[in-house]
C-alpha cells in the first residue's frame, strides 16, 4: 500500500497526477488525508526544485505612494518585493525562530552581549556588479540608526552606539547588554545596500535574487533573475511579478480563475469555499499575531486583580476561535508568546473557560453593573462580533458586558491605548523581549494594559543581556506568569497567516514568522508547470 | 458682436465655466485649509518633533498667509505644475498622467460600447412601443441599473471570467501592453460599466423621442406614409436630442470621476484608486489637483452639453 503510495505522490511531485486525484486515491487506500498531504509534501521536496517560468501573485496592501526606499516599507506589497531584490544580515528559522545567517556568516558577542561581531560574507555581488563590502553593511546599519532617520526600524536600532568595520567584520557597540542583536538584525527593513542607501535610498539595489525590472507602486512590481546570484537554494523562478490587489474578491478570483499563482490575506469568513474551488490549495500557517481584549490595570474597575481575573476565566478560546476564526488559529493563554518564539517556555497551564469560577472571582471583587467594552472593525477581522460573543460568554458567569461599538475612523488614536477596556490586535516580534519590551514594561509607550510591575521591568532587562539560554528560558517564564495571571491582557486567540496558492506552485515553507512565507515565498517556491 | 449670435453665447458658456472652476478652486484650497491640524502635522504623524514640523512647514511655505499660498498655487496649476505629492516626492502631473490616459481610455471604450448601444435600444422600444421587444429593453437594462456596480462587476468575474475563463478577472494594464491586450484586460470592466450607465441613456432616449411623437408634425409624417423607424430616426430623433445629450454627457461624466468601485474591484490604474491612496495619507496637493481635474472634467462635459443643446434647438439661442 505505502509502496503505491509513494509512487503516487511522485506523480503528483512530476506534475502527472492532480492532488485531488491524489488524496481520493490515498483515501481509497485507507489512508487518511493529513497524512497522504505530509507524504506528498514530502515527495515534492523529494523531487526537487524545478527551474524556470514566471510567478504572478495577487497581493494587498500597496499604494501608489509606495517607495523602494527600504526605510519606508510599511504594507505587504513593499515587503514582499523588497525581499525579492534585497536581502537582510540574518533570517529567522521557519522551524524553531532561531536566527540563522544570511549577508552575515556568522557572529559572536562579548560576555556582557554589549559588544558584538558580524563576519560578512565574501562573493556576494550588488546587481549593479559591485562587490558587497562590511563598509555597505555599516554604512546600511547607520542609516536606519541614525537620529535623524526616517526609517520604520529605528526604534528597535537605539540601542546601537558604534559601528565599526575590522577586516572582514562589522562590530557594534551598544549602550547596554542586548542578546537579541542577531535577531533585531531579521527585521526587513534592514535591506543591505551599495553604501547603505545613502547616495540612492531608492534605487532598488541589492543582493536578493531576483533585480528590480518594474516599479510601477500601487500597480505591479516585476524583478528578474540575478544571475550573479551567490546560492542556488532560492530564486528558482525566471521572473516574479507582483500585481496591487487591495480587493479580497479580486484577489479570490484571481486565484481561482488561475490568472495568479499566490494570493495573501485570504479572509476566514470565505476561507472554506475558496478551499473547495479546483486547483486551489490554502496555506493556513500558525502566527505569532493575536488578536486580544485590553484592560487597564490602573483603572477602575480593572484595578482590581479579582475582576481582571474573571474577565480572563469569563471567556471561551475554543468557541472564539471556531466562530471568529473558522478554525484558523490556535488557543491563546493570556501572555503574547506562542511556540514560534524561540525560548517559549513549555508547560504553563493552559487557562480555560470556567463560568462558576469566573463567578467566584467576580463576587469576591465586590464589582456590579455593567462594564463597557469598546469595538470596530478595525481592531481584528471580526471585532464586533467576537466581542458580543464575549459578552454572551460572561453573561454565564454573571458578568455583565456592554458592547460599545466605535467608529472604525480613529479607532487607534481615541480608543486604543485610551479607553479602559478594548479590543485590539498585535502582530508578531522577532523576539520575546522585543514583544515585552513594545507593550508590557512600564516605561513602553503602547503599554495598552497600563501593566506596571517592577519585578516584571527587571526580569525583562536581566533576560535581555543574559547569554545563557537556560537561565534566559527560566526568565521569560517567569515573566509569562506574571503577565498571565496578573496582567491586563486577555489573549483567546493567535491567529493563523491565511494565504492561497495554485497546485502547480511547489516548496511551500510554512513559515510563522511573518506572512507569505515570511515574505520569501517569491524566492522560495517553484512552478511545476514551468 | 450682434452679427455672429451664436459665438457670443458660446463664448458666455465658456466663461462661465472658467469662472466656475475658479470658483471650485477657491473651495478646494479653503476645504483643504479647514480641514483640522495643520499639513505638516498631518505628514509627520504623532511622533514629529517641533523642529521637524519648523522645517516641513518652511519647506512647504505654510508660514506664508492664505491668499499668497493660494495665488502660488494658482500660478502653478495655470502653468501646468501640480506640485509634488507628499509622500513620495514624485511629480504630481507625471504621475496623473499615466492615471489620467488609463481612466480616460477605459472611459472612452465604456462610452463607444454604451452610447451608440443605448441609442439604438432606445430607438428599437420606440419604434415596438409597448411590445415584446420594448418590454425586454426596458425590464433587463432596468434590472441592470438596479443592481449595485459592485454586484455586476462580481457576477460578471464569477461567471465569464472564473467560470467560463472567457476574460481575465482583473485588469492591471502597464506600458508593455499592446492594444489588443489592453482591449482583453479592460472587456470586463467595460461591460460592467456599460450595464451601469445603459439604461439611463436608453430610457431617456425613450422617453425624449416618445414625447416628440406626440407632436402633429409626425403625424403629417406618418400621412405622408413613411415608414415608422424612418419617422423615428429623420423626425423624432434630431428634435429629441438635447435632453438625450445632456444624459449622455452626465454619463460620461461619471465614467471619468465616478469609476472608483470600478477600478478597485477590477484592479485597474485609474485615477479613483490613485485618489483613495492618497486620502488615506492626507496626501494634500495630489487631493487639490485630483479635485480640480474632476471638477473640470465635470464642467468641461456639461458645457458641452450646453452647447450641443443651443446648436440642436435653435429656441434656446433667444432667452425670453
Amino acid at each position: 500500500m505505502s509502496r503505491e503510495l509513494s509512487y503516487l505522490s511522485r506523480l503528483v511531485a512530476k506534475g502527472r497526477l492532480d492532488r485531488r486525484a491524489f488524496l481520493g486515491r490515498a483515501v481509497a487506500l485507507g489512508v487518511g488525508a493529513g497524512f497522504a498531504n505530509t507524504m506528498l509534501a514530502r515527495a515534492v521536496r523529494a523531487e526537487g526544485p524545478v527551474r524556470g517560468g514566471a510567478l504572478r501573485m495577487g497581493l494587498s496592501g500597496g499604494e501608489s505612494t509606495n517607495s523602494l526606499d527600504p526605510a519606508t516599507w510599511l504594507t505587504q506589497v513593499p515587503q514582499n518585493f523588497g525581499m525579492t531584490w534585497g536581502e537582510t544580515l540574518v533570517v529567522q528559522s521557519a522551524e524553531d525562530g532561531s536566527a540563522r545567517p544570511l549577508l552575515a556568516e556568522s557572529w559572536e558577542a562579548s560576555d556582557d552581549a554589549v559588544e558584538w561581531r558580524f563576519r560578512i560574507r565574501q562573493g556576494v555581488t550588488f546587481h549593479n556588479g559591485q562587490e558587497m563590502t562590511p563598509e555597505d553593511v555599516a554604512q546600511t546599519i547607520r542609516r536606519h540608526s541614525d537620529e535623524d532617520t526616517q526609517s520604520a526600524a529605528y526604534g528597535i536600532l537605539t540601542d546601537i552606539e558604534e559601528i565599526s568595520v575590522d577586516g572582514r567584520d562589522v562590530v557594534f557597540r551598544l549602550a547596554r547588554g542586548n542578546a537579541d542583536l542577531p535577531y533585531l538584525l531579521t527585521d526587513y527593513h534592514l535591506v543591505i545596500q551599495p553604501n547603505g542607501g545613502f547616495d540612492g535610498p531608492a534605487a532598488g539595489i541589492g543582493t536578493g535574487p531576483y533585480k528590480v525590472e518594474v516599479n510601477e507602486p500601487g500597480v505591479r512590481h516585476v524583478g528578474l533573475r540575478y544571475d550573479g546570484y551567490w546560492r542556488d537554494d532560492v530564486g528558482h523562478v525566471d521572473s516574479v511579478e507582483i500585481i496591487v490587489m487591495n480587493d479580497a474578491t479580486a484577489r479570490m478570483s484571481a486565484l481561482q480563475a488561475g490568472q495568479v499563482h499566490i494570493i495573501n490575506r485570504v479572509e476566514p469568513r470565505t476561507v472554506d469555499l475558496l478551499a473547495r474551488a479546483p486547483g486551489v490549495v490554502i496555506e493556513s500557517v500558525p502566527s505569532k499575531g493575536h488578536y486580544v481584549f485590553v484592560m487597564h490595570c490602573d483603572t477602575a474597575p480593572f484595578d482590581n486583580p479579582d475582576v481582571r481575573m474573571a474577565l480572563k476565566l469569563a471567556i471561551d478560546r475554543e468557541q472564539m476561535i471556531t466562530q471568529i476564526l473558522q478554525g484558523h488559529g490556535s488557543v491563546g493563554n493570556d501572555f503574547p508568546i506562542n511556540e514560534a518564539y524561540a525560548l517559549y517556555p513549555q508547560g504553563i497551564e493552559q487557562r480555560a473557560y470556567d463560568p462558576d469560577e469566573a463567578r467566584h472571582y467576580y463576587e469576591r471583587s465586590g464589582h456590579s453593573g455593567p462594564i463597557v467594552l469598546r469595538t470596530a472593525d478595525v481592531a481584528f477581522p471580526g471585532a464586533v462580533d467576537a466581542a458580543l460573543l464575549y459578552a454572551q460568554q460572561a453573561q454565564a458567569a454573571g458578568i455583565n458586558i456592554q458592547v460599545q461599538r466605535e467608529p472604525g475612523d480613529g479607532y487607534w488614536t481615541e480608543v486604543w491605548n485610551a479607553q479602559p477596556f478594548c479590543a485590539s490586535y498585535w502582530g508578531g516580534r522577532p523576539t520575546q523581549d522585543a514583544m515585552y519590551s513594545t507593550a508590557y514594561i512600564s516605561s513602553a509607550e503602547w503599554n495598552d494594559t497600563r501593566f506596571k510591575r517592577e519585578d516584571f521591568d527587571e526580569t525583562i532587562f536581566e533576560a535581555r543581556a543574559e547569554l545563557d539560554e537556560n537561565r534566559r528560558a527560566e526568565l521569560y517564564r517567569d515573566a509569562a506568569h506574571m503577565v498571565r495571571d496578573d496582567g491586563g491582557l486577555i489573549l483567546p486567540m493567535f491567529n493563523n497567516f491565511l494565504d492561497g496558492r495554485r497546485e502547480d506552485v511547489q516548496g511551500w515553507v510554512a513559515d510563522p514568522n511573518h506572512e507569505t512565507s515570511n515574505l520569501r515565498a517569491a524566492s522560495r517556491v517553484w512552478l511545476n508547470s514551468a | 458682436m450682434r452679427r455672429f449670435p451664436l459665438l457670443t453665447l458660446i463664448a458666455q458658456r465658456i466663461a462661465l465655466g472658467v469662472l466656475l472652476l475658479w470658483a471650485v478652486s477657491v473651495l478646494i484650497f479653503v476645504g483643504t485649509m479647514i480641514l483640522p491640524g495643520d499639513v505638516a502635522q498631518a505628514i509627520l504623524g504623532q511622533a514629529a518633533t517641533e523642529q521637524a514640523l519648523h522645517n516641513l512647514r518652511l519647506e512647504l511655505g505654510l508660514y506664508d498667509p492664505p491668499h499668497i499660498r493660494y495665488l502660488d498655487w494658482l500660478w502653478g496649476v495655470l502653468q501646468g505644475d501640480l506640485g509634488q505629492s507628499l509622500t513620495n516626492r514624485a511629480d504630481i502631473a507625471t504621475s496623473i498622467g499615466r492615471r489620467l490616459s488609463n481612466t480616460l481610455f477605459l472611459a472612452a471604450c465604456a462610452a463607444i460600447v454604451a452610447v451608440p448601444l443605448a441609442l439604438l435600444l432606445g430607438l428599437l422600444a420606440v419604434r415596438y412601443q409597448g411590445r415584446w421587444p420594448d418590454r425586454v429593453i426596458s425590464g433587463t437594462t432596468l434590472t441592470a441599473i438596479s443592481l449595485p456596480e459592485f454586484f455586476i462587476g462580481y457576477l460578471l468575474i464569477y461567471f465569464v471570467a472564473v467560470q467560463l475563463g472567457w476574460f481575465p478577472s482583473f485588469s492591471t494594464v502597464h506600458a508593455g501592453m499592446t492594444l489588443g491586450q489592453r482591449l482583453e484586460a479592460i472587456a470586463l470592466p467595460v461591460a460592467t460599466l456599460t450595464l451601469v450607465v445603459l439604461a439611463h441613456m436608453m430610457r431617456m432616449t425613450r422617453a425624449a423621442i416618445l414625447n416628440v411623437m406626440q407632436s402633429p408634425y409626425i403625424e403629417t409624417a406618418e400621412l405622408k406614409g413613411l415608414r415608422r423607424f424612418d419617422i423615428i430616426r429623420r423626425h423624432a430623433l434630431p428634435n429629441a436630442v438635447a435632453p438625450i445629450v445632456n444624459v449622455v454627457t452626465i454619463n460620461l461624466a461619471y465614467l471619468i470621476v465616478g469609476v472608483v468601485v470600478v477600478e478597485v474591484i477590477f484592479v485597474y490604474p485609474g485615477m479613483g484608486q490613485y485618489l483613495v491612496d492618497h486620502v488615506a495619507r492626507r496626501d494634500v496637493p495630489v487631493i487639490q489637483a485630483t479635485a480640480l481635474i474632476f471638477a473640470a472634467v465635470y464642467i468641461g462635459l456639461n458645457l458641452v452639453a450646453d452647447i450641443v443643446s443651443i446648436l440642436a434647438n435653435p429656441r434656446l439661442r433667444h432667452p425670453r
